[in-house]
C-alpha cells in the first residue's frame, strides 16, 4: 500500500456534530479501513445488513486478549488484560456460561416485577428536582440518579457510595482520560467491589451480588475474581447507558415539540418513542469491536484471521435501506430493527431493564412537568466526549 | 405466501434477549427458570405470521427458524 493511500485512511473515532454521529465517506458499500488511536488499523462496517452478518458470525471473537484485537484506545503496558467475568469480552463456551447465569435475572417477566420500584424512584427524583428549584440540571437530579439507584438496588451496592463509583465510571469512559488514569479507575472499581462482595458473603441481602456469591462462587462455578469483573461491568453498564439515554431523550423530545405534544396526548406511543430514541441516539457510538479468528467474509469483503473489525451501530441505525431519512427523529417510524443494544449473542442483556427505565422515566417526566423546557439555547448544550455518548448537563425549567 | 408457517427454536443458540417475546408474545415466551426461549405455538395462526417473521429477523442469536410448507 502506498503512503498516499495510507494517509487517506480516516482516523477513528469520528466524533459528533451536536447529536449527529459523524461518519467518513466510505463509498456506497459503507466498508473501509480506519486508523485507531493505538496506531493499529481495523475494518469498519457501517451497513445494517453487514452488521447483522458480522455480529451473528462465529468467525469473530470478542476476546480482547487475542492478537490483532482492535483496541479503541491505548492501554498501559502493565495493565492486566483479563476478561474475568466481563462477559462482553468472552466467547462461547465461556461466555455462554456467564450469560446463562444472568439471563433469568434480566428477563422481561422479572424486570416487570421491578416496575413499581422504578416508578417510585422516578417519582421521588422528580420531586427532589422540583424541590431544588429552577433552573435545575436534569442530569444531576434525574437522568443520573434514577438508573444508579435502580442498579444499586438490583446489585446490592449502597447508593450512598454513588459519588465514588460514578466518578470512576466517568474517568473510565472519557476519551480524554490518560491510559494510566483509566487503569487506576478500573483497579479502584475492582477493589471497591471486592470489598463489597466480601461484605455480602458474610451478611447476604436479597440482591444479585449476594445471590451470585452464595450460589455461584461458593459452589466453585465462578471465581471471586470473575464475580468482581462481572459486578464492575453490571454497575457501569447499568447506570451509564440509561442515564445518558434519559438526558439525551429529554433534549430530543424538547427539540421536537410537535411529536412531544402527540406523545402527551397519546401516552400509548411511549413504546414506539423509546425504540425510536434508542435508534436515533445509539449512544454506544464507538460501535462494537471484534477480531476475525479465521479467514472469512462479510458482505463479500474478505477479512483475514487476526484482522480487527468495528461494527458501527450508530451508522447501521441510520442505514437508508432500513431507516429512510434516518437522520430524522420520527416516533411513528416503528424502528424495531435497530441495533442500539447491539446484535448477536452479546446483545445487551439488560435491555428489558433499560426499556422499562426509559419508558417510565420519560412518561413521568413529561406528565408531571408539563411546562418542561430547556433553560439554555440548544446550541449551548455541551455533550460528553466519552465512549458512551450523552449530555454533560441539561439545565431545564418547568 | 399461501403456505403454512412452521416455527422452530434452538434453545442452545438462544441468548435470552427477549426480543421474540416482545415482538410475538402469543408465540414465544421465556422460561421462568432459565429465561431461554419457549415456543408456545409451533404452528402459529396466520394473524401472527408477520410478527413471527419479524421475531426471527430480529433474533440476535439466529435461534428462530421459520419455514413455509
Amino acid at each position: 500500500m502506498s503512503d498516499t493511500l495510507a494517509t487517506n485512511i480516516p482516523t477513528y473515532p469520528f466524533g459528533n456534530a451536536g447529536l449527529e454521529p459523524l461518519l467518513p465517506d466510505l463509498g456506497p458499500d459503507g466498508v473501509g479501513r480506519v486508523q485507531l488511536p493505538t496506531g493499529a488499523q481495523a475494518w469498519l462496517f457501517t451497513r445494517h445488513e453487514h452488521l447483522r452478518e458480522l455480529l451473528r458470525s462465529a468467525d469473530f471473537s470478542s476476546d480482547f486478549t487475542r492478537p490483532g484485537f482492535p483496541l479503541i484506545r491505548p492501554i498501559p503496558e502493565d495493565m492486566p488484560r483479563r476478561p474475568d467475568g466481563s462477559l462482553i469480552r468472552m466467547d462461547p463456551p465461556e461466555h455462554t456460561k456467564f450469560r446463562r447465569i444472568l439471563t433469568p435475572e434480566f428477563m422481561i417477566k422479572h424486570i416487570r416485577t421491578l416496575e413499581p420500584l422504578i416508578r417510585q424512584t422516578v417519582v421521588d427524583a422528580l420531586e427532589s428536582m422540583r424541590a431544588a428549584g429552577q433552573p435545575a440540571d436534569l442530569v444531576e437530579h434525574f437522568a443520573l440518579p434514577v438508573p444508579s439507584m435502580v442498579i444499586c438496588h438490583l446489585l446490592g451496592v449502597p447508593y450512598a457510595d454513588h459519588d465514588y463509583f460514578q466518578e470512576r465510571s466517568r474517568i473510565l469512559l472519557a476519551w480524554s482520560s490518560p491510559p494510566e488514569q483509566v487503569r487506576d479507575a478500573i483497579e479502584e472499581m475492582r477493589a471497591y467491589l471486592t470489598r463489597l462482595i466480601a461484605t455480602r458473603r458474610d451478611s447476604p441481602g436479597e440482591d444479585l451480588i449476594s445471590r451470585l456469591a452464595a450460589e455461584r462462587v461458593a459452589t466453585g462455578e465462578m471465581t471471586e475474581e470473575e464475580l468482581v469483573g462481572l459486578s464492575v461491568l453490571l454497575l457501569i453498564a447499568g447506570h451509564e447507558t440509561t442515564s445518558n439515554m434519559i438526558g439525551l431523550s429529554t433534549l430530543v423530545l424538547l427539540e421536537h415539540p410537535e411529536q412531544l405534544r402527540q406523545l402527551r396526548e397519546r401516552p400509548e406511543l411511549i413504546d414506539d418513542t423509546v425504540e425510536e430514541l434508542l435508534r436515533y441516539l445509539t449512544i454506544v457510538r464507538t460501535g462494537l469491536t471484534r477480531v476475525a479468528v479465521v479467514d472469512t467474509e462479510v458482505g463479500g469483503h474478505r477479512i483475514a484471521a487476526g484482522e480487527g473489525v468495528i461494527a458501527l451501530l450508530s451508522a447501521a441505525n441510520r442505514d437508508a435501506d432500513v431507516f429512510p431519512d434516518g437522520e430524522e427523529f420520527d416516533l411513528h417510524r416503528g424502528s424495531h430493527q435497530h441495533m442500539a443494544f447491539g446484535f448477536g449473542i452479546h446483545q445487551c442483556i439488560g435491555q428489558p431493564l433499560a426499556r422499562a427505565e426509559l419508558r417510565i422515566a420519560m412518561s413521568e417526566l413529561i406528565t408531571r412537568l408539563p411546562g418542561l423546557a430547556l433553560a439554555v439555547a440548544p446550541g449551548d448544550v455541551r455533550y460528553r466526549d466519552a465512549v458512551v455518548f450523552g449530555v454533560q448537563r441539561l439545565p431545564v425549567t418547568w | 405466501m399461501s403456505g403454512r408457517l412452521r416455527v422452530a427454536v434452538d434453545r442452545d443458540a438462544c441468548c435470552g434477549s427477549g426480543n421474540c417475546v416482545r415482538t410475538a408474545p402469543e408465540v414465544f415466551d421465556q422460561d421462568d427458570a432459565d429465561g431461554l426461549v419457549v415456543l408456545r405455538l409451533p404452528e402459529p395462526p396466520e394473524s401472527e405470521y408477520d410478527t413471527v417473521r419479524e421475531a426471527a429477523y430480529n433474533c440476535p442469536a439466529a435461534a428462530i427458524e421459520v419455514t413455509e410448507t
